[in-house]
């Protein structure tokens, strides 16, 4: 072993914590044939015992890594040799994501090795274990988030868009408005927008008589991704007005079988983007009263106590509008208006861009800082559309206790990490999480990020683009196309 | 020399460095970049920067932390007889000195209204009087309203008093932010009398001016005098409740950053067996949340969020006034600007007044819009004249607090508004509930 720098010469000699996840069948006995054999192994290694690799949450290594281990192992039979057939076929993709994870956080991912070792290969194992320890011995002690240096950094979130960015067309509401009124008799509700507490601030709004509709508002200011609440209206036909971004929650909705498709009634909006009203607010400031409100093609103009503020579209809409190629639903049950034809290849989003930039121990430093003013209100948990467990979030459970209640920032970074591996290949950008976070954590980075693995890993897998295919992390291939087998000579 | 200070904003830095070198954790509002900018008080340092906006998030984890230890606990074995074991519990009520710096009057009255729980009933808190007695807080009186906050509707005013120890004006100066500094308690005129900062005594017109001038920039009020009675008469009125919630997601924003919410749940974590050993630990809990109700059969008093918006908004409306004779909503306007549906608890109760059938003086308008060139009512002011000429406002308000007195407002707003009658216990109990059972659905 050569990679021992000089900063690590004492962790060279002392014990690491090593934590490692055996299966019961394989592996398990094959740390027993080793120590059966007398084989000379290191010690640094805690094994828990579980049932199958497939038992392994990915969170049970974030948990591992997060308080204090320096390196987490997982090792199960090996493919096609599953005592439950198929465990560690889905242990190997929700495992892969994780290492690729990792690294956002700040974590190296070479501090989390899986493999496969049956119950004869006691030698195998052996070397599995030295090599693994080795490789941690030259890390060194997992450094801490407590440790990290302050570090705020935030980006310019305004992109080129792939095609420009409008207000849209502005006769473009009463014929929604038309359409949805000859629906509505049909319908027990129709979600859409409408004003808030002034002109510029939507919220959603629940249309069920003509007044109502009277109050629906569109363009630039149809913020709010309306999927969210579509499960709760179980055994109701219920429409909704979806962007193009929208839709595909409503689609990963359907792919879960969370909604049934004769339940709800899309009307697909043609959309030119929205405002981000995080920097919206942050130009305003504090003010008493809007008194004009203006929307020409490009720009949204404000007068707050007497000031002219204007909003181009272009440079004042969140992330997601930069990249977008999807502005319309396509399996409507209405279109609104005609999609336009993107082309062209998204850019990474800014704040993921961001990230990407940094080293490993600056992302733990950013993740410290900014998670540092999270105050667990978990609106980025409840305004997503995908969160399923809704009141029933592990968060929350005390038995078994997943999250201390301590309001350490890891702790808060934890359940972010949570949320994103639960969203893993099912989380389909919306961005709701982020702009729903009071304290303007750039949280959906984390998001992206492990949509990028996804995308990598499996052919460039979109969730919410195909109502039938089954999300990457519910299912597997014997022969994976992009999990190459780690050796372990 | 008066009791009033006079401070310039470059020697904001030396004045806080005084504070920390009485020994003093002083927090101040620090801008957080981010994809939207939020401010967050943090414990200020040599050379951070200060930043006097009002923060996103308010101070009350000064008095009440999003988690703190309530005691520790170990059990150890008996060396010579394994079967027996003591449990040795530890104490763990710990309280730093603290200045909060430039908090906003609707954050200090915040802490005015979670006085009255922790500190004035029959329990009183050791956790919080420990903190609470160790504070001090500096208000920076709003020199406008804004278009969230609306704490002139619940007996406040942009620069009422109640909670702060000191009360800070920015008043108008050559090249240069300045500020008086106007003692309210006696911590705070000591705090200032030791303090290095110039006598202010010329200033206080300037400063009467600003306050008038803020005051005058408020939006026509509503009458709130009916609220209690009627936000309690629609308890029953579940369509009520569900009609308003519908667009809640139950996620808990507004209550995590409301400067008066001040429920919490403890938990116990930790091996007591272990070196380490046990703690139990209170941390901020909320009504918006299925769990904060459900019981360990399963059942939930609260099934929808119909019930617990019911809960949040009769508790800040009717229940905590007809306790405690004021409302427990400072009007600081957080819950409705960090809401991420928008939810507005103003019209919640303007639409339940109106729905029990009571009325709402001015504005008619029930969007709680202003009107153009809104007619400000002359708001009556009782000017706060230079110590010499009058009586300073001496008394010691933190004294009158614990004596259960209203304490008068300053200097531009109404009292607080007189308690709530009296609901009977019938009224409150066993009312069928006609909302469906949310099932295992969160919202
Ligand atoms: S995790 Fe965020 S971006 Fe992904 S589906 Fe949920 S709310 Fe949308
Ligand atoms: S919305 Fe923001 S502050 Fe709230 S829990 Fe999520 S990350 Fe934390
Ligand atoms: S009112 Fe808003 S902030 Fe409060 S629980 Fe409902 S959605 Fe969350
Ligand atoms: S209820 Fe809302 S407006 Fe009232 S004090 Fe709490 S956060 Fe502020």
């Amino acid at each position: 072993m050569s990679g021992v720098t000089s900063q690590n010469t004492n962790a060279e000699h002392s014990e690491l914590r090593i934590l490692g996840f055996l299966c019961n069948w394989c592996s398990y006995g094959g740390a027993d044939t080793a120590g059966v054999a007398r084989a000379t192994q290191p010690t640094d290694l805690r094994i828990i015992r579980v049932p199958c690799s497939g038992r392994v949450d990915p969170l049970f290594i974030a948990k591992a890594l997060f308080n204090g281990a320096d390196g987490v192992l997982v090792s199960g039979c090996h493919p096609r040799d599953c005592h439950y057939s198929a465990g560690n076929f889905y242990a190997r993709r929700r495992l892969e994501v994780l290492k690729h994870f990792l690294p956002i956080l700040g974590i190296d991912p070479a501090r989390f090795e899986y493999t496969w070792v049956s119950a004869s290969e006691g030698e195998r194992w052996k070397q599995v274990v030295t090599r693994f320890t080795e490789q941690i011995h030259a890390l060194g002690p997992a450094p801490k988030f407590e440790d990290s240096h302050p570090l705020h950094a935030m980006v310019d979130m305004a992109l080129a868009p792939l095609a420009p960015l409008g207000t849209g067309d502005p006769q473009l509401l009463s014929s929604v408005k038309e359409a949805i009124r000859k629906k509505l008799p049909e319908l027990d509700c129709v979600i859409g927008w409408k004003e808030g507490r002034d002109g510029l601030h939507t919220v959603p709004h629940f249309i069920r008589t003509e007044a109502d509709l009277e109050e629906l508002r569109i363009g630039p200011f149809a913020i709010h991704n309306l999927a969210t609440y579509l499960p709760n209206y179980k055994g109701k036909k219920i429409g909704i007005l979806v962007k193009g971004c929208d839709a595909k929650s409503v689609v990963e909705l359907l792919q879960e079988n969370l909604i049934k498709r004769e339940d709800v009634f899309l009307f697909a909006l043609p959309c030119q983007g929205i405002l981000d009203m995080g920097r919206v607010d942050q130009v305003l400031g504090r003010y008493q009263h809007i008194t004009s409100l203006k929307t020409d093609d490009k720009t949204v103009t404000v007068v707050a106590d007497g000031k002219e503020h204007h909003f181009p579209i272009s440079q004042y809409a969140p992330s997601k509008c930069y990249s977008c190629t999807s502005r319309m639903a396509q399996d409507a049950d209405m279109l609104l208006g005609n999609a336009t034809q993107i082309q062209g290849t998204p850019q990474t989003p800014p704040e993921l861009a961001m990230l990407d930039a940094m080293s490993l121990s600056e992302r733990m430093a950013f993740w410290k800082s900014a998670m540092d003013r999270c105050i667990r209100c978990y609106a980025c948990r409840n305004s997503c559309p995908m969160c399923v467990c809704r009141d029933y979030c592990v968060s929350d459970s005390r038995d078994p206790h997943w999250m201390s209640q301590s309001d350490a920032t890891r702790e808060k970074l934890f359940f972010q990490v949570i949320h994103t591996l639960h969203l893993a290949g099912r989380c389909t950008g919306c961005g709701e999480c982020q702009r729903s976070c009071p304290v303007g954590i750039p949280i959906l980075a984390l998001r992206q990020h492990c949509a990028r693995v996804i995308r990598e890993l499996f052919s460039g897998y979109e969730p919410g683009t195909d109502p039938k295919a089954v999300p990457p992390l519910l299912g597997y291939q014997v022969e994976e196309e992009h999990i190459k087998e780690r050796e372990w000579k | 020399m008066s009791d009033y200070r006079y401070l310039q904003e470059q020697d904001i830095p030396s004045f806080l460095a005084a504070l920390r070198a009485l020994g003093n954790r002083v927090l101040v509002p620090t801008l957080q970049k981010g994809t939207k900018e939020s401010v967050v008080f943090t414990p200020w340092q040599e050379g951070d920067p200060v930043l006097v906006a009002k923060a996103t998030v308010p101070a009350k984890a000064a008095v009440l932390p999003s988690c703190e230890t309530l005691v520790t606990y170990k059990k150890t074995k008996n060396p010579d007889n394994y079967a027996e074991t003591s449990l040795t519990l530890t104490e763990t009520v710990e309280a730093e000195p603290t200045v909060v710096f430039a908090s906003r009057p609707c954050d200090a009255k915040g802490i005015a209204i979670l006085d009255n729980p922790y500190t004035k009933g029959i329990y009183k808190d050791p956790y919080y009087m420990a903190k609470r007695e160790k504070l001090v807080v500096i208000s920076l009186t709003c020199n406008s309203g804004c278009e969230t906050c609306f704490c002139h509707w619940v007996g406040g005013g942009p620069s009422s008093p109640e909670g702060s120890d000191i009360l800070m004006t920015e008043i108008p100066a050559e090249g240069t932010k300045a500020y008086v500094l106007q003692p309210i308690t006696a911590k705070g005129k000591e705090m200032l009398a030791k303090s290095a900062l110039k006598d202010g005594e010329s200033v206080v017109a300037l400063m009467n001016e600003a306050r008038k001038a803020a005051f005058a920039t408020l939006s026509p009020k509503p009458d709130l005098t009916e609220a209690p009675q009627k936000v309690a008469a629609c308890f029953a009125n579940l369509s009520f409740w569900a009609q308003e919630t519908e667009r809640c997601i139950s996620c808990g924003a507004c209550t995590y950053f409301c400067p008066t919410c001040y429920c919490f749940t403890i938990t116990d974590e930790g091996e007591p067996t272990s070196a380490q050993g046990g703690r139990r630990l209170r941390s901020w809990d909320t009504c918006m949340s299925s769990l904060f109700t459900r019981e360990a059969s399963g059942h939930n008093p609260r099934p929808s969020k119909a019930e617990r918006m019911r809960n949040r908004v009769s508790h800040k409306f009717a229940t905590y006034p007809e306790n405690w004779g004021i409302f427990s909503c400072s009007g600081c306007g957080r819950c409705i600007s960090q809401c991420p549906v928008g939810l507005d608890i103003r019209k919640i109760v303007l639409h339940a007044i109106a729905e029990a059938g009571g009325t709402v003086h001015p504005p008619k308008q029930e969007e709680a819009k202003p009107a153009k060139a809104a007619p400000v009512q002359a708001p009556k002011l009782e000017e706060v004249k230079p110590a010499k000429a009058a009586p300073a406002p001496k008394e010691d308000r933190a004294e009158a607090r614990a004596e259960g007195k209203q304490t008068p407002s300053a200097n531009d707003t109404e009292p607080a508004r007189s308690p709530a009658p009296r609901r009977t216990a019938k009224k409150r109990g066993f009312i069928k509930t006609s909302l469906k059972k949310s099932g295992t659905r969160r919202r």
